[in-house]
């Protein structure tokens, strides 16, 4: 009996040696270790054995089971790591092929930037208005210190609809309509479109968009508008960005400035693009002028602030290096894919 | 504004300062520069010469050869065809490896064997004119008379005085003082702090009275603050002198006689227009002063005659209006070669009148321009004291010593009160008062008992702004501070702004592009979708001075905007199109302004047919699903009360969304006609959302709901029903019948075609049903099943195999 234990786990051991897939490996599992086993119809004899001879023979069967089970493990583990290698290989890809990318659209290029900008006002404190864009001439100029015939007004070319309603030119209007019905503190942003009767080139349309600025609460002062508009545009150029500021004249701000921003592109140095001067004009911006705040109801002796508008293709333009407005409006899929 | 640096360098000397320095900071003191000129710049190597010799040519009969002194050892030979030199002459020599205007260069070559070494110039090929030149000819050489430097190999732009620098001035409307020499220098001395040569004109006058030859009255005072009239005999008429006539170039004014010279000196001088009559055309002598007569007429200096209204100022004789006031002469009222005696006018019209008239008549002038601004009377007897000063100057004419002085302006001080505290506080900055006070100084602003009197021609000074305005252009605006508002403020965004930016991401998510479109459309553009003539969308809020017809009503719907976008798509053979806008439609009200309603507009196509109409109902569907609206029902269009761009869409193949009896959206494929009218050869997909109703209808609140215990039951049906049986009707009727347990109802197949009665269709839904309590046993989903069977038997359903 102990020989034909000892053949079994040789025959075994030598199969398993040989065995060169799980489907053999199973075979040889069944034909030794199966209940209709070889080890099992040795078992089967023990009935035979003295008493003596019994346990001997039981430990000697159950260790030629331990090691032939040990070895068709081994083996199994053996053949699922060869074959795990195999389909690994079969399975290479070339990696070089083109992804295949689920189809999401994109915001027009003009609100990208709108976007960014109004976050960086929300962070400020600063909220956002809206106002209609037909406007009444009240609230799109008078109110703006610029009764009828003033001369500031050729600055700004305008859409009639009669004689007291025009299509907005400014975002101003929002500022009043705002002044009007809030008390202060004002800290707003007035984003939206605003019409001027220019003939569409690669720097003008009749339609675009302005994002205008308001503060006012007691003690104001000029240099809160230097050092807002400075924290604006390091937070959407980066802390090297530079700004300067020229005097200039708006009816509704006084003192008015523009404001340029460091060129982009030569950092200040002076290149074509922005004519050699370094810098490029950004916006306009100023106090509040004592009448308009005197008009919406606010004492300009206890109140001050300050105004500010943004040209908001100018900063797209700028953005994404785009060097003809009329793009921004034609629409063309080609132009919008590629934001 | 154009300044002659020369005029300038006349009363400040600055004449060192680099031009770009000085044009920077001016322009950071508030005089912005947009650009400056050089004078002949393009001018290189072209030298005073005289003519030694002017000989035939041997082989040309129209050919001269000169021998030329450049002042070097030898004379030129020199060839030209010119028929106006003789020996003797002193013209300008183009040396060999010279530059011209226009880029032009000129080397020593041969003519018809002869040498010739450089070239003879013409003023037009030296870029004058005979405005600039008058004893010049045009088409000739340039013969140099007594005013230019003869100085033999001189640099002509010396020689000439073609070397000033022309600065160009944007000058704001509210500073009408600085479209002046003197304005100028006044800012200038300001930004450089060097002293100013400015002097009061003086004149000396011949006796006589003034009234013996002229009176004037000034009917309407309010448009005319002040008019003063002077007068000129004996005048000789002829070219002015060359630095006068040098300096109106520089400042973009074409020198025309001495007379009319002096009066676009005086104003360029001075910044304030005046004018010259011939006292010959003044008829009755008498000037009046008064509103034009509805349909009067007047034949302008520009040859153009202009009918007049009864809001308009004139200048009028006992006959007929001479000049509009500020704004042009009439045909007769200019200066002639044979005008005899000239009167002066120096006058102060009112600006918004002058702006009103020079814009009905659509002739903007140098002299409107400044009116328009606001002109201080008190300007006019300076401006008329100089002209009298240049006719002695240049001798020609004899001034009378009285003048005619209708003086009605109120002389009101232009000032504003100065608290150098309360300028600090405005301004965040820490100047010293001395320092303000210098500042203000030196704009010739006077300062005492707490206020600062502007020079009375800041008409622009009324307020204490506008004083901390002049101390911080002076001082520096790049030298204030910065510093951060103080000051809490919490800023939020509103409900709507919340939804479209949830409308819009979503739409992104879907694949769709944003577009932005005008606001403003062509009325055609409702032809183009079929709306009917009766449509209240017909009504739209017109433009009344548009840009062209397509550009000239506010759109009243939004649809064509995204049709027009998807037609030009597919114009640039772009093979599918997903966009996606939210307009603003202008909806005309009872009240002053229209109304501005948000509308989501939707538009696809794809040529490759990749793209159906529930497609755009999937998009549709999920865009309100993300905005927090649901329980809506679909309807067709045909069925709509709301929106009459039903129209534009295919009958078969469009419907409208419904919530609580209000429709808030219509969307389907584009009508075959108006695919033919934007000539797009595909089926278009568009949709248009009311997104302020459905603001209105949105519910975001998000309530969890416990995740299921037990498991589902789900069981397949398919029948064949009538055609015309919509599947919302055949869900309603399985929901209904399925009763409680009922989780989904799932459509999988819709067939029509063999097998099925024409007139029929199969129709197949997976149906789940689900006990929160327990598991559902066979029986209970069996009897659902029996229940949802007996249902749809009643629509005339039968089940399939």
């Amino acid at each position: 009996m102990k020989e034909a234990l000892e053949k079994i786990q040789k025959g075994a051991l030598a199969a398993l040696e040989e065995a060169k897939d799980s489907k053999v490996l199973e075979e040889i599992r069944v034909k030794y270790l199966g209940k209709k086993g070889e080890i099992t119809a040795i078992l089967k004899q023990m009935g035979k054995l003295s008493a003596d001879e019994r346990p001997k023979m039981g430990q000697l069967a159950n260790k030629v089971r331990a090691e032939i089970e040990e070895s068709l493990s081994n083996a199994q583990a053996k053949i699922k790591e060869k074959m795990r290698e195999q389909s690994l290989k079969s399975e290479t890809l070339d990696v070089t092929l083109p992804g295949k990318k689920i189809s999401q659209g994109q915001l027009h290029p003009l609100n990208i930037v709108m976007s960014e900008i109004e976050e960086v006002f929300m962070g400020m404190g600063f909220d956002i208005v809206e106002g209609p864009e037909v406007e009444t001439d009240h609230y799109c100029f008078e109110a703006l210190n610029m009764p009828k015939d003033h001369p500031a007004r050729d600055t700004q070319d305008t859409f009639y609809i009669d004689e007291n309603t025009v299509l907005r030119t400014q975002t101003s209007s929002v500022q009043i309509r705002t002044m009007e019905k809030t008390k202060p503190p004002i800290r707003i942003i007035s984003p939206g479109r605003v019409y001027r009767s220019d003939t569409a080139d690669a720097t003008h349309t009749p339609i675009f968009h302005q994002i205008e600025g308001l503060v006012i609460d007691k003690g104001v002062t000029m240099s809160d508008l230097v050092g807002t508009l400075d924290m604006l545009m390091k937070r959407l150029y980066g802390d090297d960005c530079k700004i300067r500021l020229r005097p200039h004249h708006f009816p509704y701000t006084e003192p008015s400035a523009e404001v340029d921003i460091m060129c982009f592109n030569c950092g200040g140095k002076g290149c074509s693009m922005c004519k050699q001067e370094g810098f490029v004009e950004l916006l306009g911006a100023g106090m509040v002028h004592p009448k308009v705040l005197e008009g919406c109801g606010i004492d300009p002796e206890v109140y001050s602030g300050f105004a500010f508008g943004l040209g908001l293709e100018r900063l797209t333009m700028g953005r994404f290096s785009i060097n003809d407005l009329r793009l921004l409006y034609d629409n063309d899929l080609r132009f919008l894919r590629q934001f | 504004m154009n300044l002659s640096m020369k005029w300038l360098n006349d009363y400040i000397d600055v004449s060192d300062i680099d031009i770009k320095k000085f044009c920077y900071d001016m322009t950071m003191t508030g005089s912005k520069v947009e650009r400056y000129e050089t004078e002949g710049a393009e001018i290189s190597k072209v030298v005073v010469g005289k003519l030694l010799s002017v000989v035939p040519h041997e082989d040309s009969d129209h050919l001269v050869v000169c021998m030329v002194d450049v002042g070097g050892s030898e004379p030129l030979q020199i060839v030209t065809g010119a028929p106006n030199v003789k020996a003797g002459d002193y013209v300008p020599v183009a040396l060999d490896g010279s530059t011209l205007p226009g880029g032009v260069k000129i080397k020593k070559g041969k003519l018809r064997g002869k040498e010739s070494n450089g070239m003879l110039c013409s003023l037009g090929e030296l870029g004058l004119t005979t405005h600039d030149f008058p004893y010049a000819i045009e088409d000739g050489i340039f013969l140099l008379g007594d005013d230019c430097d003869l100085t033999l190999g001189k640099d002509i732009k010396e020689a000439i005085g073609l070397n000033d620098t022309s600065v160009e001035f944007e000058i704001t409307s509210n500073r009408p003082d600085c479209m002046s020499v003197r304005g100028l220098v006044r800012e200038a001395h300001a930004t450089f702090g060097r002293e100013s040569r400015l002097t009061e004109p003086e004149y000396t006058g011949v006796d006589g009275n003034i009234n013996d030859y002229l009176s004037v009255e000034v009917k309407n005072k309010e448009l005319c603050s002040r008019y003063i009239g002077g007068i000129v005999k004996n005048v000789k008429i002829g070219p002015s002198p060359r630095w006068m006539r040098e300096r109106l170039r520089a400042s973009g004014v074409r020198p025309i006689n001495n007379f009319v010279d002096i009066t676009n000196y005086v104003m360029l001088e001075y910044g304030h227009p005046m004018h010259a009559f011939d006292l010959r055309y003044v008829d009755g002598a008498k000037i009046i002063v008064r509103n034009a007569a509805d349909g009067e007429k007047i034949m302008t200096l520009d040859g153009v005659e202009r009918e007049l209204t009864s809001d308009m100022l004139v200048i009028a004789d006992e006959n007929k209006p001479v000049a509009v006031a500020g704004v042009m002469g009439g045909e007769y009222s200019g200066i002639m070669d044979d005008t005899e005696t000239v009167v002066f006018e120096a006058a102060c019209f009112d600006g918004p009148t002058v702006r009103r008239d020079a814009k009905k008549l659509g002739m903007r002038t140098d002299a409107s321009s400044r009116f328009e601004k606001g002109l201080d009377p008190r300007n006019c007897m300076p401006a008329i004291l100089r002209a009298f000063e240049l006719v002695e100057e240049l001798g020609c004419g004899e001034v009378l010593n009285t003048v005619i002085d209708c003086d009605y302006g109120d002389n009101k001080e232009h000032s504003a009160e100065f608290d150098h505290n309360w300028i600090n506080g405005f301004l965040g900055t820490n100047i010293p008062e001395a320092d303000m006070i210098k500042y203000l100084e030196s704009l010739d602003f006077t300062v005492r008992d707490g206020k600062a009197i502007a020079p009375y021609d800041r008409i622009d000074i009324e307020c204490k702004a506008d004083i901390a305005e002049e101390i911080a252009r002076i001082y520096g605006y790049n030298k204030i501070p910065s510093t951060i508002i103080t000051g809490v403020a919490n800023a939020k965004r509103t409900p709507m702004q919340k939804f479209k930016a949830k409308i819009k991401s979503a739409m992104v998510a879907q694949g769709f592009y944003e577009t932005a479109t005008y606001s403003f459309v062509s009325p055609k553009s409702l032809d183009k979708l079929n709306i009917p003539a009766d449509s209240k969308l017909r009504d739209p809020v017109v433009i009344s001075n548009p840009l062209g017809e397509d550009t000239s009503v506010m759109r009243t719907t939004a649809l064509p905007s995204i049709c027009e976008v998807l037609a030009r798509n597919y114009n640039y053979r772009n093979m599918s199109a997903s966009i996606f806008e939210i307009a603003t439609e202008y909806i005309k009200t009872e009240g002053v302004l229209p109304d501005e309603l948000s509308r989501l507009v939707i538009g696809m196509y794809d040529t490759d047919g990749n793209v159906d109409f529930f497609t755009l109902k999937g998009v549709v569907e999920t865009v309100l699903e993300s905005a927090g609206i649901s329980g809506y029902e679909v309807i067709r269009a045909a069925n709509s009360k709301c929106f009459d761009e039903t129209a534009a869409f295919h009958p078969g193949r469009s419907a409208v969304i419904v919530k609580n009896g209000k429709e808030l959206a219509v969307f389907g494929e584009l009508h075959p006609d108006v695919l033919e009218n934007y000539g797009v050869g595909t089926r278009c997909y568009c949709a248009k959302v009311n997104i302020d109703e459905s603001l209105k209808l949105s519910d975001s609140k998000k309530v969890y709901k416990p995740l299921p215990k037990f498991p589902a039951t789900t069981r397949d049906i398919s029948f064949v029903c009538d055609e015309d049986i919509p599947a919302a009707k055949l869900e309603k009727t399985i929901s209904a019948a399925a009763g409680k347990i009922l989780e989904s109802v799932t459509l999988f197949d819709v067939y029509q075609g063999e097998q099925i009665e024409s007139g029929k269709k199969s129709v197949s839904y997976s149906i789940t049903m689900r006990s929160q309590n327990e598991t559902l046993t066979d029986e209970q989903a069996d009897n659902a099943m029996k229940k949802v069977v007996k249902a749809l038997s009643e629509l005339g359903a039968e089940l399939r195999g």
